[in-house]
């Protein structure tokens, strides 16, 4: 099975393990992830105004390579799915903004064709958390907390993974690599995202709240698809590790070892 | 109210396709803002000074700068009004205007450390800088 793949400007530079994994156990799993060719950055937050047209258009273009190749699109980065799909919806849903991305690109007509698997959807929806639990060589056996984060859940109408106030996704996924999921209140509030640049102060609050709730629910770990979510976190004084979910995932697969990259 | 102001809350209105009408004042969006003890102005208080047209005071303000976009108000408004839209639009409106970017690349140097990932500086770009 092949997918076109955008990893993002984070996933080639400070976050090389959230794709190197990804990619890693996806071959294990028998799923091949052909990266889109001369990808751009998508610019990690999605701008819900209507007048913006050119910050989303690297989004349409990496959604249109896909759509060549008749393929479906998997991201991994949080940031990046929540950009491309909500970009993708606004070209399904907003007529005149579509108009404008297609005279302005002026090839073939893009309204939004191209399926839009998050990693996690591409895991569950595709390959089957039961072959995954198959194909478990090293159990995690350790109590792991998912940490959602907003951008893969919010704004629900769009995203579309799971329910947005009670998600199973990630908890089903450590459930099948042999980990107990634990269950805490702040799984999908915000870490602070981007103000931390501005403010470290309020992001390091919102963080620590996060981090707090997950420890007392008995955390060993915290997994992560975002390099924001898990930046802040560990900015914030997590004492426990925060790892990517890619990365738990090679470890069980047994697949994390075998490189030299 | 003035030509000016009215014409600046239609473009608000519009960039952000929000009907602040819709609005009950119930107050949950503000409930569940994370960045709600940080601003001067409040999700529920955005609605309604966009529909009176009161934006000047948001245009200056800070909260701007606060809300983290975790679209929390947007999916738990009982009535589908989406404030977050309204504070993206007001923002853009602000640093849309001639010398008011927030952040320049001159700032960057010294926020970053060498654990900074790029999506923390492209997303603060997004928000701060036209
Ligand atoms: S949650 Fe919705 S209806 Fe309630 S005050 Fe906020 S915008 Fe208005
Ligand atoms: S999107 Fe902004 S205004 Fe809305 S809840 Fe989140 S931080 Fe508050």
């Amino acid at each position: 099975m092949k997918f076109s793949y955008f990893p993002g400007c984070t996933l080639k530079n400070k976050a090389k393990s959230l794709d190197i994994y990804a990619r890693r156990s996806a071959e294990k799993l028998g799923v091949t992830l052909e990266e889109i060719e001369n990808w751009q950055c998508c610019g990690g937050v999605f701008t819900t105004a209507k007048d913006e047209v050119a910050t989303k258009l690297s989004s349409v273009r990496i959604l249109k390579d896909a759509q060549k190749k008749q393929q479906a699109l998997v991201t991994v980065c949080s940031a990046c799915h929540n950009v491309v799909k909500q970009t993708n919806y606004a070209m399904q849903n907003d007529k005149e903004f579509a108009g404008k991305v297609n005279r302005y690109m002026s090839e073939d007509e893009y309204n939004g064709e191209t399926q839009i698997y998050h990693y996690l959807e591409l895991l569950r929806d595709v390959i089957g958390y039961d072959k995954i639990k198959e194909s478990v060589v090293n159990p995690i056996g350790k109590k792991v907390a998912a940490y959602y984060g907003c951008l893969l859940l919010r704004p629900n109408a769009v995203m579309r993974m799971d329910d947005p106030e009670n998600p199973t996704i990630i908890e089903d996924l450590i459930k099948a690599l042999g980990g107990e999921a634990v269950i805490y209140g702040y799984r999908n509030e915000c870490c602070g995202g981007y103000v931390r640049m501005e403010s470290p102060e309020l992001a390091g609050k919102k963080s620590q709240t996060v981090i707090e709730s997950a420890k007392k629910a008995g955390a060993e770990v915290i997994v992560t698809a975002c390099p924001l979510c898990k930046y802040n976190l560990e900015k914030s004084g997590c004492d426990i590790p925060v790892v990517y979910l890619t990365e738990l995932l090679a470890e069980a697969l047994g697949v994390k070892e075998d490189t030299n990259e | 109210m003035s030509n000016s102001k009215k014409y600046l809350q239609e473009e608000i209105i519009r960039t952000s396709g929000v009907n602040p009408k819709k609005c009950m004042r119930c107050g949950k969006c503000s409930a569940t803002c994370p960045a709600y003890d940080e601003m001067e102005y409040h999700p529920h208080q955005f609605v309604y000074m966009v529909e009176s047209g009161n934006i000047e005071p948001l245009l200056e303000s800070d909260s701007l700068y606060r809300c983290l976009t975790c679209f929390a108000c947007v999916d738990r408004c009982p009535r589908s009004v989406e404030p977050a839209k309204l504070v993206e639009a007001v923002r853009l409106a602000a640093i849309r205007k001639q010398g008011n970017n927030r952040m320049t690349a001159n700032d960057v140097p010294e926020l970053i450390d060498d654990e900074t990932p790029q999506q923390l500086i492209v997303s603060a770009f997004r928000k701060y800088t036209k």
